[in-house]
């Protein structure tokens, strides 16, 4: 979009977190998305959401494949390691990485190409393992760097811009990820920053693989009528289970919500999240209960957003492989190697 | 006259998938070794589970022959629908000892062999009321059987029963007895031992017997790996087990229980290679084990470990291509593929140990030199060194010896203010500096892309940027040439006018059959490949040597390729000699090819030396 560098001066008055660093400090470089692109909002809650946590920005690592949503990662936390891989293997990528530094937070950004085609084996795995990440699917239905070629979330009998109407079914990546055992699994709207930042902030705060599948709207290939991931049709067809808050520490909640409107989820490391439910059946913590209000919204022809699912008790994959508590990365050959002696009894053992 | 040998023969037990002979046939082998006697034994096992053929070829060498033979001079037939073949490869005047409970036809013999039947199942019917020991025991008489036919003493075989079975005491007296009964059988009906048979020697010395695979993942927990992500493919998957195993002994934290690795079994290669990346991009010194199809799946990622410079080792077991090829059979058919690896200009370091002493090392050395030149680094074994016991050197380790991390900048060096370029050569090696995720606060993050970036990891297309990064590239893989193990040289005790290179698995059967042509009158001078990219002494050998071999198991002679490729030799100048038929490569075979292409040379070189 622009190639002017961005100025770094800013408003004396600009707000600090906790850490003292203000919003632009989780910023990147400018995007070169189209403008209106939803992705540039994403970004934008992405940058808010650790702003307001609080999050060290060099204690993330940005993680992403190949497309339009695979080069967002540039454009925010440029105090971060980035890494752009290849074409729908961020998910094998950011375990690696996790694997070799359980101490820092992961967040995977991916397209519905990315993770829903090429990449579906990756993110079905990535999932079922419990990685310890944010997973975010950045979702327009169609394959934007080479023009507008469907996806597979495009909607059954949703048009494209030359008007062919998509004859394939869907993939409903939020059903997946519920079905292979993701610990928190939410979808949202690019549009909708006030759903998304704190969705994205439970996200971080939640030990797991947490994903979130997030509408984003492609403005110049998939915003016209008879699309099904357009802006007017995902305002006119949302519907939201919760809206949330996302407390972190040991805050005191004051409850301002009428008794069975409200839930508080626990988070590992002490916080929590406080919902407003805006559907009454949803229970939050059942899965069953996720999947059905995603099959039920469906039939009526409405995308359900909100938290669907989490689990208060969560592992991940480190749990599950026993690994020791500090980063693999830092031991060194004194932690790592047998050592003379064991080897000479090894070599009397094969004689 | 049935076949006379002390020391100097090749014994193949036939045997059906599933039945156990497996750890009788190997208990066979370790006795021979344990009377000082070199042993090399190979699987050759078809792609199959159960119920199906498998054989075990022991070959007994004094000598200290380590390779494949050919031929077979005793046959343990306990397959029925193998007998004709196996009965037709057997040597003449060979013996075969088979079950005899059930009548043979005479037809289904050879008159020129010495017969040896011994009822074994009717044996064990009468002793085992359970069908599952039958069938285990009935291996074990074998050998005893065998241990009284070719002299080899009991209490060697009584000593490593007790052994294997330490712990689990109470199988130690059955398996013993079921061995005494074959024996005593054997010794009463028939007359021991044979022509052939085993004389103590002094001739292993202190070397060990292990599988190359079981070295290799040794050598990556003393390198120390810490990230093992893999998908089992044969002949490769037993490294990563072993690397488990290993891992559950030597990896565990004393005090918590906990482990100081991670090992995932991916879905496919594709994320097998992705996870060790993504780990090494991390700071992690991270593997995957695979073979050719797996290869074949992970081009894109090395594509991606060379250009965007990430530290990652692969051990590849290769084993028959192309395609799926013969999944259970030997080759070394994956050099091509490996060194140039991916799409693009790329070019990969590459080692190639002998054995399962230079799979330990290599495999430890691997780690050490992913992260020296942030790349991908391949081991390539093959079926026949990493699924086969070897007999070889005892491993070392310098308790000195400390892992080489490569150039990473500290958070000091960037609070201190240290020009940060991840792809800036500062040293002129080619090599850049890297950080890890996390180091410091406000220095030293940068994007990590595959596509062209400036020296300060910056996107860029520009090609004096492309142009600058790639031949750096090329500077990097020049400073590699000094890192990877050098070549050996062997020369005969007179100059020769024929020099051979070989690596590999190839290794024990170009000894042998170097051996068995100095004394046809061919002298040849012999060169190891240990590494790639090659260094200065391979073009040395070449220049030096009238008529230059290149003896490797593939067809299209890729080593040869790459010689001529990388070291812009004439073709002409290199004669390929080649095996692929699956089977591991044999002296026999060796020497009669060296002997066709070479003779009128080496010959002629003769007469003018003498006159």
């Amino acid at each position: 979009m622009s190639y002017l560098a961005k100025p770094k001066f800013h408003h004396p008055a600009i707000p600090v977190n906790e850490l003292g660093f203000t919003h632009r400090d989780y910023e990147g470089a400018i995007s070169t998305l189209c403008a209106g692109c939803g992705h540039d909002s994403i970004s934008a809650a992405i940058i808010h959401a650790c702003f307001e946590l609080s999050i060290p920005p060099h204690r993330v690592a940005k993680l992403s494949g190949i497309g339009c949503s695979s080069k967002t990662p540039t454009y925010f936390l440029g105090q971060s390691h980035g890494f752009n891989t290849v074409h729908g293997r961020m998910p094998s990528v950011l375990t690696g990485a996790n694997l070799a530094n359980r101490e820092l937070t992961y967040l995977g950004v991916s397209g519905d190409g990315d993770s829903a085609s090429i990449g579906i084996g990756q993110f079905v795995h990535a999932i079922r393992r419990g990685v310890n990440m944010v997973y975010i699917v950045e979702n327009n239905g169609v394959y934007g760097l080479t023009k507008g070629q469907f996806s597979a979330t495009a909607d059954q009998g949703s048009k494209s811009k030359k008007g062919v109407a998509n004859a394939d079914s869907p993939i409903d990546m939020v059903a997946m990820a519920l079905q292979l055992g993701a610990t928190y699994v939410g979808r949202s709207f690019s549009g909708d920053k006030a759903q998304l930042v704190p969705l994205i902030k439970g996200a971080f705060e939640h030990r797991g693989a947490a994903f979130i599948d997030c509408i984003s709207p492609c403005v110049a290939f998939n915003n016209h009528a008879g699309s099904t991931k357009s802006f007017d049709y995902v305002r006119a067809h949302n519907a939201a289970l919760n809206t949330l808050d996302v407390i972190t520490g040991r805050a005191p909640i004051t409850a301002d919500y009428e008794p069975g409107e409200s839930r508080t989820v626990r988070l590992h490391d002490g916080g929590s999240i406080r919902l407003r439910k805006l559907d009454a059946s949803h229970d939050v913590t059942d899965r069953a209960t996720a999947l059905s209000a995603i099959h039920r919204h469906n039939a009526a022809g409405e995308i359900v957003t909100g938290l669907l699912y989490c689990e208060e008790d969560s592992h991940d994959l480190h749990d599950r492989l026993g690994t020791v508590d500090g980063p693999l990365n830092r031991l060194g050959a004194a932690e790592l190697c047998p050592g003379v002696e064991i080897l000479e009894r090894i070599n009397a053992s094969l004689r | 006259m049935p076949i006379e040998s002390i020391n100097e023969f090749v014994v193949r037990f036939a045997n059906v998938n599933g039945s156990g002979s497996a750890s009788a046939n190997q208990l066979f082998a370790r006795c021979v070794m344990r009377m000082g006697v070199p042993v090399a034994p190979r699987n050759i096992f078809p792609s199959n589970i159960q119920g199906l053929p498998t054989w075990y070829e022991v070959r007994i060498s004094g000598e200290g022959h380590l390779g494949a033979r050919g031929g077979t001079d005793l046959l343990v037939a306990m397959n029925p629908q193998t007998w004709q073949d196996d009965i037709a490869a057997l040597e003449p005047d060979g013996y075969l000892f088979y079950d005899s409970s059930r009548p043979i036809p005479k037809v289904q013999f050879r008159d020129d062999i010495n017969i040896i039947g011994m009822p074994l199942t009717e044996i064990c019917n009468a002793r085992y009321k359970e069908p599952r020991l039958r069938q285990l025991f009935k291996n074990i008489i074998y050998v005893g059987a065998l241990a009284a036919l070719l002299d080899i003493e009991l209490t060697v075989a009584e000593q490593l029963i007790s052994e294997q079975f330490k712990g689990k005491d109470k199988l130690i007296a059955p398996n013993i007895e079921a061995l005494r009964v074959g024996h005593a059988y054997a010794k009463e009906h028939f007359a021991c031992p044979l022509g052939i048979r085993v004389e103590r020697a002094d001739n292993v010395g202190d070397r060990i017997f292990i599988e190359g695979n079981d070295a290799a993942a040794l050598g990556a927990v003393y390198g120390g790996a810490t990230v093992c992500a893999w998908y089992p493919i044969t002949p490769s998957t037993s490294l990563a087990e072993s690397f488990m195993a290993y891992c559950k002994r030597l990896r565990a934290d004393k005090a918590t229980g906990k482990t100081k690795v991670a090992i995932v079994q991916a879905e496919d290669e594709l994320a097998s290679i992705g996870m060790v990346v993504g780990a090494g991009w991390n700071g992690a010194r991270a593997f995957t084990a695979t073979s050719g199809p797996g290869i074949s799946l992970m081009q894109e990622f090395i594509g991606l470990s060379y250009f965007a410079e990430i530290p990652a080792v692969i051990f590849d077991v290769q084993r028959g291509g192309p395609s799926t090829g013969i999944p259970t059979r030997t080759q070394q058919a994956d050099i091509l593929s490996c060194a140039y690896a991916s799409h693009g200009d790329t070019k990969h370091v590459l080692l190639l140990p002998e054995d399962p002493h230079e799979a330990f090392e290599f495999g430890a050395l691997a780690f050490d030199l992913a992260e020296r030149l942030q790349t991908t680094i391949f081991v390539m074994l093959d079926l026949d060194i990493g699924s086969n016991h070897r007999l070889c050197k005892p491993f070392t380790w310098d308790s000195e010896r400390s892992y080489d991390r490569g150039k990473i900048m500290t958070a000091e060096q960037l609070e201190a203010g240290e020009t940060f370029g991840r792809y800036l050569d500062v040293d002129g090696d080619g090599v850049p500096y890297r950080t890890l995720p996390a180091t410091h606060p406000r220095r030293g993050a940068y994007f990590t892309r595959g596509t062209t970036k400036d020296r300060f990891a910056r996107y860029s297309e520009e090609g004096p940027d492309y142009i600058e990064n790639m031949e750096r590239l090329l500077r990097k893989f020049d400073t590699a040439k000094s890192l990877v193990p050098p070549p050996v040289e062997t020369r005969g005790p007179r100059q020769a006018s024929v020099g051979v290179i070989y690596y590999g698995s190839t290794s024990p059967a170009m000894h042998e059959a170097a051996d068995l042509l100095r004394r046809d009158g061919i002298d040849l001078d012999l060169l190891r490949v240990r590494g790639f990219p090659f260094c200065g002494a391979v073009l040395d050998f070449i220049e030096a040597h009238e008529h230059v071999l290149v003896v490797e198991q593939n067809r299209d002679g890729q080593l040869r390729t790459l010689i001529q490729v990388e070291c812009g030799v004439d073709p002409a100048r290199l004669t390929p000699i080649l095996h692929y038929d699956g089977n591991p490569i044999t002296a026999r075979f060796i020497r009669a090819a060296i002997d066709r292409a070479v003779r009128p040379v080496a010959q002629g070189h003769r007469e003018k030396v003498d006159s």
